[in-house]
């Protein structure tokens, strides 16, 4: 759900329902370090509910589109720590079978 | 590091950040009594007017990111991560703890139990067991779901003892597998119903392929879960379903994970003789060593910054700052303590792909 005004899009507040501060101290992380972020910052408005809010003001661009942008990049982080993740592990199996004979195994 | 008047600080070409203001950035620094810099400098303009630019490169996070494996055995592992922010390295470790699923025992039907300990306890205790059962093949059961072979594992206890024996133990090897899901038959609703039980398998979970091969047993043999005296019993059905560890812990894959940041420990002049033999004595991890110069001089080095604990014993109660404890603010050594279910490297995948469908999904909802 996206509130802002019609005339300005560059400043939104987006309500995420069913996250809470993992997803969104790292969007936050994301959108901090993009250029067109002016302002951006997240708050969880009632511990019992599950919802956060997540502002975003913009330079100027659409900030659904900064917001987007900035999900895309980290999915794109995500995906690097995975691929250098098992690339790692399957190092570490290889140089060092023995420790870890039965690991696969069922 | 000393304070310097901004006048007297050395010129630094544009583009390059000063040394005190890249330490700010890089390090945490540990005083006696607090941490200083501990937050992380994110906002992409943060430089702006000394010609750095903050923000986000892909191309450099790709670059740089790094992944060591220091450890691996069957249920823990331990990883440095480095070259990534707080945020992301918490938000894996979060998943971890409560969002990545796994199969625990949830409803329980008591059909006898004379033992001392209460129902409601016994179930806690049953719920809380490992199982060996991978949750990546099995679904969520819905509510509005009939227990199936594709969302429920069906285990059987029944013991007793026998009267004028001693008293016994029961483990959890004694709890049985039924793959052909419940034996236990639903009051019928009139008299002439046919009766039915509290699953609705369609066919024999042994008969899948993939549960052939490994029975659906516990992780462990020899988990403890209740005492008989003579002449006591317990008879019940347990019925494991798929969940996660936000809505009960014993659902939690991992016994823990957690993350610390690399320790620096630097030393801020030479310590010769008698004060290196202090310092060293100081450390309990030993952390720094004597390094002999010849002609029966000493001075001590950091040897071992990897051990550091923090307990700031070296940095108490001196007049002279001659040691600083930093850490390294984008390296991170993860530590995964698996319960069972899967092996600690299978979860950090899981948890990073449960991050990814998280992005997903907003990303969809948005457009
Ligand atoms: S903080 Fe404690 S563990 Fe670390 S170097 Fe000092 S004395 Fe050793």
């Amino acid at each position: 759900m996206e509130h802002g005004s019609l005339t300005d899009l560059s400043s939104s507040t987006f309500s995420l329902m069913d996250e809470d501060h993992t997803l969104a101290n790292s969007v936050r992380f994301t959108l901090n370090q993009d250029p067109r972020v002016a302002f951006c910052g997240y708050s969880i408005p009632h511990p019992s509910d599950n919802k956060v809010n997540i502002r975003v003001q913009t330079t100027g661009d659409s900030a659904k589109d900064v917001l987007k942008d900035a999900l895309q990049n980290l999915m794109v982080m995500f995906q690097h720590v995975r691929t250098t993740f098992d690339k790692a592990v399957a190092d570490c199996k290889e140089n060092r079978p023995s420790e870890h004979m039965n690991i696969d195994t069922p | 590091m000393p304070r310097v008047s901004a006048l007297d600080m050395p010129d630094v070409p544009m583009g390059q950040l000063p040394e005190h203001l890249q330490l700010q950035r890089t390090r945490v620094v540990c005083k006696a009594d607090a941490p200083i810099h501990t937050e992380a400098i994110q906002y992409s303009g943060a430089y702006a007017s000394m010609g750095v630019d903050n923000s986000l490169r892909l191309e450099s996070f790709c670059k740089n990111f790094k992944i060591e494996v220091i450890r691996l055995t069957e249920d823990e592992m331990e990883f440095d991560m480095i070259g990534i922010d707080a945020s992301l390295a918490n938000a894996f470790r979060r998943i971890l703890i409560a969002e990545v699923p796994t199969m625990a025992i949830e409803k329980v039907l008591m059909v006898n139990n004379t033992s001392v300990i209460a129902d409601e306890v016994l179930a806690h205790r049953l719920g809380l067991i490992p199982l060996n059962a991978d949750p990546r093949l099995f679904e969520y059961l819905l509510e509005n779901d009939s227990p199936n072979e594709r969302n429920t594992i069906v285990y059987k206890l029944d013991v007793s003892c026998r009267k004028g024996g001693p008293r016994m133990t029961v483990k959890s090897d004694q709890l049985k597998w039924l793959p052909n899901g419940s034996e236990l038959e639903m009051e019928p609703p009139n008299q002439s119903a046919k009766p039915k039980s509290y699953t609705s398998f369609s066919c024999s979970q042994d008969s899948m392929p993939e549960f052939s091969k490994k029975p659906l047993g516990m992780k462990h043999e020899d988990i403890i879960i209740a005492k008989l005296g003579p002449g006591q019993a317990i008879e019940l059905e347990a019925h494991a379903v798929k969940g996660i560890g936000k809505v009960h812990a014993k659902w939690s894959p991992v016994s823990t994970a957690w993350y610390r940041m690399l320790p620096e420990v630097v030393l801020l002049k030479d310590i010769k003789g008698d004060d290196a033999e202090k310092l060293v004595k100081k450390c309990p991890v030993n952390v720094f060593d004597i390094e002999d110069l010849g002609n029966g001089e000493k001075k001590a080095t950091v040897s071992k910054p990897r051990a550091c604990t923090l307990c700031r014993e070296c940095i108490r109660g001196v007049n002279e700052e001659l040691v600083e404890l930093r850490r390294v603010k984008d390296h991170f050594i993860f530590t995964i303590e698996s319960a069972g279910a899967l092996p600690p490297e299978v979860l950090f995948t899981e948890a990073v792909k449960i991050l990814e469908d998280k992005c997903d999904r907003v990303i969809s909802e948005l457009s």
